[in-house]
Parts: structure tokens; sequence; C-alpha cells
């Protein structure tokens, strides 16, 4: 077993854009470990994704087209992957942590009696893989102990997918043996509920709540802050999932990637789920009562304290500044 | 249809955490503990799908002695039986063997529907479901928000990235992860409390450690710092005159 191969991901022709970090992530393994990089890419009419992918530094791009593979199902993607990874032998398979990836990869690594080591925010000498633990309160040094292939997949902004390096790679067509019955689940079309009305990724200022809050009648308290500073109320997840403010108001994994020039969290901890979504502001800040939040982490400016007690007080210096 | 949940027990979301004296895992000494979220929400939908289509609910978990509590507390919420499984070594297993040791348990139920939380707010692994799934030869889908009962099967809304969704049908048995916000978690009544002292509640023993790790957890600790964080300090009047004249100055949002 030998070499490191990246399992690239596209939907109806059309990239999944975290692959590539998952890519530079490979090139990058690789020429640590002084290992081949390849990688690949299932589906079915991919022709153009290929063309792009050959033209990056690679020893070989597989691609696995299928008409089963068209639309992506749990069960085809095991099957067609568990060949490749048995024909190709791998000491490293990287994917990137997408929804889709948590569907399949899970089953395929278990194909190979192998744990994926998931959801991977650093590689570092050894390979050491690290991941966050108890919704990133405490990081974790990772390694392989078994005989392999190590499946491994990276999180949104580990690596950048600029970093890819570029070169000429020969392309081999992979045949897998799928049959219609071993596919046990009908997808449906992807959509969309009611159309979106907030668009937050246009806005330059953002006020956030999270569970800190405690109680729905307090969110006024953030609006009120809001309004103050002329920004958009946003969310982490479990705001929504209360109920408490709709769905379109949610940044993080599940919800809008946000770049504004002030993201400022109130009651938020910081899960990945959620960083993953706001870390490209350009000035955050955080104010939470616990002083070990991970969401200090990425903040520029940090106020430990009762966002009950600090937040009536930014407002009411907000608009003094303001002159309102 | 006979539904089973599998439970995770977890640490509380605001317990205090601390790594424990080996550096390889958090001091459990002090700590609380309660059920995983998404798991809550999975009993959830499993309760509810039963006032639906009518049928069993069984709650699973696998721990030390300290997770029957968390099993005590589904029955209250309307689970009909309970099973530990009963081992104290979880931490040597790896995410195979303890999914496996979960397979074992649900294969001798055989159940219609298999319902998890699609990932654990502790070792957050995000792969048990899928795996067990794996293991008993049935299919799966994740991050389910909503799921109902066709003819012969379910059909399932999974969520997607970035807003989007999108409808699965499958065949049963089969094994859903359920995603958090899907539903309204209950509360357990009083009446409901009282009536959990008369469900069954099995003890199995989970099987011997069989295979080595696959992976090890080789340290924990605090996450370095990403950003050079500037912490604002004094009365709450204080820090909020300190941050409005960083956001002028700075940031030069006002």
């Amino acid at each position: 077993m030998s070499g490191v191969l990246v399992l690239m991901e596209q939907r109806g022709g059309a990239w999944n854009r975290m692959s590539f970090e998952a890519l530079a992530a490979g090139q990058q393994l690789a020429a640590k470990l002084g290992l081949e990089c390849s990688a690949a890419v299932a589906g079915d009419g991919v022709d153009a994704l290929v063309k792009e992918l050959a033209g990056k530094k690679l020893t070989k791009v597989f691609v696995i087209q299928h008409t089963l593979l068209k639309n992506y199902t749990p069960d085809g993607y095991v099957a067609a992957l568990e060949q490749l990874v048995k024909k190709a032998a791998p000491a490293y398979v990287l994917l990137p942590h997408t929804y889709q990836v948590r569907d399949f990869a899970p089953a395929l690594a278990t194909r190979f009696r192998q744990v994926l080591i998931s959801d991977v925010v650093a590689i570092h000498d050894g390979p050491v893989f690290v991941r966050q633990l108890l919704q990133g309160k405490l990081n974790a040094d990772y390694k392989q102990a078994g005989a392999g292939p190590c499946f491994v997949s990276i999180q949104a902004g580990t690596f950048r997918a600029e970093d890819v390096e570029v070169g000429t790679a020969p392309v081999e067509d992979f045949a897998p043996q799928i049959d219609a019955v071993q596919i046990r689940s009908k997808p449906g079309e992807p959509f969309r509920e009611a159309a979106q009305t907030v668009d937050l990724s246009a806005a330059p200022v953002i006020v956030s709540v999270g569970r800190g809050i405690g109680e729905q009648e307090n969110i006024a308290l953030v609006q009120e802050l809001a309004s103050a500073l002329g920004a958009e109320l946003a969310a982490s997840r479990p705001i929504c999932d209360n109920g408490w403010l709709p769905m379109e108001r949610q940044v993080g994994s599940s919800g809008q990637t946000v770049s504004p020039k002030l993201y400022l969290a109130v009651g938020i901890s910081g899960a990945i789920q959620h960083l993953v979504g706001m870390k490209g502001s350009k000035t955050v800040v955080a104010i939470n009562k616990d002083e070990n939040a991970p969401i200090f982490e990425v903040a520029d400016y940090g106020i430990v304290g009762d966002l009950f007690e600090v937040v009536p007080e930014l407002t009411k210096a907000v608009r003094a500044a303001k002159g309102q | 249809m006979k539904i089973l949940v599998a439970v995770k027990q977890v640490p509380e979301r605001d317990a205090p955490i601390s790594v424990a004296a080996d550096g390889k895992w958090i001091d459990e000494s002090s700590l609380s503990y309660t059920i995983n979220e998404p798991d809550a929400y999975a009993l959830e939908e499993a309760l509810q799908l039963k006032e639906k289509n009518g049928g069993e609910v069984v709650v699973m978990c696998a721990g030390p002695e300290r997770v029957t509590s968390t099993l005590r507390e589904a029955l209250a919420k309307g689970a009909d039986r309970a099973i530990h499984i009963e081992t104290n070594d979880l931490g040597q297993r790896d995410m195979l063997g303890i999914a496996q040791v979960l397979a074992d348990a649900a294969k001798a139920e055989s159940p219609d529907l298999i319902l998890t939380g699609l990932q654990s707010d502790d070792l957050g692994l995000g792969q048990t479901g899928v795996v067990m799934a794996e293991l008993l030869g049935i299919p799966h889908a994740t991050i389910i928000m909503q799921v109902e009962v066709t003819d012969g099967g379910v059909k399932v809304k999974r969520e997607l990235e970035d807003g989007w969704f999108q409808h699965v049908e499958m065949p049963l048995p089969a094994l859903l992860t359920i995603q958090s916000g899907g539903n309204k978690l209950r509360y357990a009544t009083l009446m409901g409390i009282k009536k959990a002292k008369t469900k069954e509640t099995k003890t199995v023993q989970a099987a011997a450690v069989g295979a080595a790790p696959t992976i090890t957890l080789e340290r924990v600790y605090l996450p370095e710092k990403q950003k050079q964080t500037e912490m604002l300090t004094g009365t709450p009047a204080e820090m909020a005159a300190k941050l409005v004249e960083k956001l002028k100055s700075e940031v030069r949002v006002i």
C-alpha cells in the first residue's frame, strides 16, 4: 500500500469547492511522507471536471464513470469507491468533510474494517490528525493504528484551495461493477424551501446570537444592538432550531457563509459548524460568559461577561457614539 | 412498526471541562451527564412516528451504570422499553467497535427502523449510525429533518449544504441519523416519570473488546488560538465604551 488518494466531490458536473482544499491537503501530506498523490472523481458525464483535474500535480487521475453514479446514493458510491480503493491500494484516502462524505465515507471505511478520522482541522508530522472534541472546547490528536488504508475527511477552511499545485496528470478510466439492485435508496432532486429573502453574505455588519441568550424574548435585546449598529441579525443553529429566528438567518455549515467587516457574536460558543460559516469575517468580536469558549479562538476582540449586562450597555454606547 | 433509538450519554453542555491527568481524555470525576442532543431529536422523531403510525419505541444506550439515568428519562418521555448495553470499556473501543456493540443489540431486536442522532456532542465523529447500518446490511440516510412512513418504506427529508434539501425514499428496515431542529423536543410529564418505573429495562452485556482499535486518540488539549485576541476588561459599561472606541477607530463601522 502506498500513496495518497483524494476523493473529489461533484454534483451535476459542478465541483464542491471543498474538494480542492482536500486536494491541497493530499498533495501536502504526500510531499511530507514522500508518497505519490492521486485523485479520483465519480459520476456520469464529468469530462470537463476531469480535464481540470488533469492539470494538477498528481500521479494519476481516476475517473469513475457509471450511469448509476449520475445521482449520488450511498450504496452506489460505497460500491464504486470500495473497488477503486482496492485497486489503487492507497495508504491514505482523503476526502472533503461535506454532507455527502458524512453520508458514505464511514461505510466505505467500514468495508476495510477501518475508522474514518472525520472532520480533521490540522495535519501534523507523524502524521497526526487533529480534530475537535466537545463542540470545539478541546482538540484531540488522532493516529492511525491499524493496517490501513487510513481514511481522513478534511474540514472546510483547513487547507487552501489556492495552494493546490498545478502540473499534468495522466487520466485513467475506472469502470466499477455496480448493479441497479445494489442501490436501495431513491434520491430526489435537491430543492430549497421558500426563496431566501435575507442575504447575509452581503451584509457589512452582522450581530449574531447564540444559545447563551437563553429565552426567545431575550432576542429583542440583541435585535436592539443590531439596529443601533445598522447590522443584520443572524444566529447560530440552536436558535433557528428552536424557531426563535427563521432558518434563513442561520450562519454556519448548514446555513449561510458570511464575511462581513464586523461579526459580533453574542452568546455563541463557537462550535466548528458555526465557525466555518463566519471565520472569513474581517473583524470578529465575541461576548461570552465562558472565557474558554472556542469563539474566542477566532475573535479579534473579546469580552468575557454576562451578555445581559454587556449588551444593553453596548447598545447605549453605540447610540451615543452615533448621536442617536 | 418497531423503532429502535440508539442514544448516547454525554457531558452536560455547560459542564466545566478539564483534561485528565494522563492527557488522553477529560477528567470525568466531577462531570454531570445528559442525553446527546441530536439523539434527543431522534427519540422525539420516534415518539411522533409511533403516535402517527402505532408500534413500539425501544431505546438503547451503551455505557456504564450511569447511562441508565438517560434511559429512564427516555422511558419517561414515552419510550416503551429500554436496553442497557453494559460496558465499562467504551474508551478502549474505536468507533467501529462501539458500532458493532450497538449493531449486535439491534440485530437481536429486528427493528423496522433504527434512529440515532447525526453526531455526538462529545466525540463528534458523526459516524456511528452509518457504520451500524453498514454492519447490519441495511440502507441508511443521514442528516434527516423529517420522516414519513410510506408503503413498505420511508420517505425522508435530508438536509444538504447551504439551505438545500432532498427527499430520499428507501425500503425498511433502514437506519436514519436525525438532525436537530426537525421537531420540537417534549418534556417528561409527571405521569410519564411515574409510568417509566413500570417499564422494562433489559441489561445485556457487550461482547468483549475484539479487534485492536484502528485509530487511537493520543492526546487532548486546549486548542491553540488562531488569532491574537484583545480582551476588553472592566465593568460592563467600561467594556462597552472600549469596544465602541475600537469599532470607531479600528474596525470603522461606526
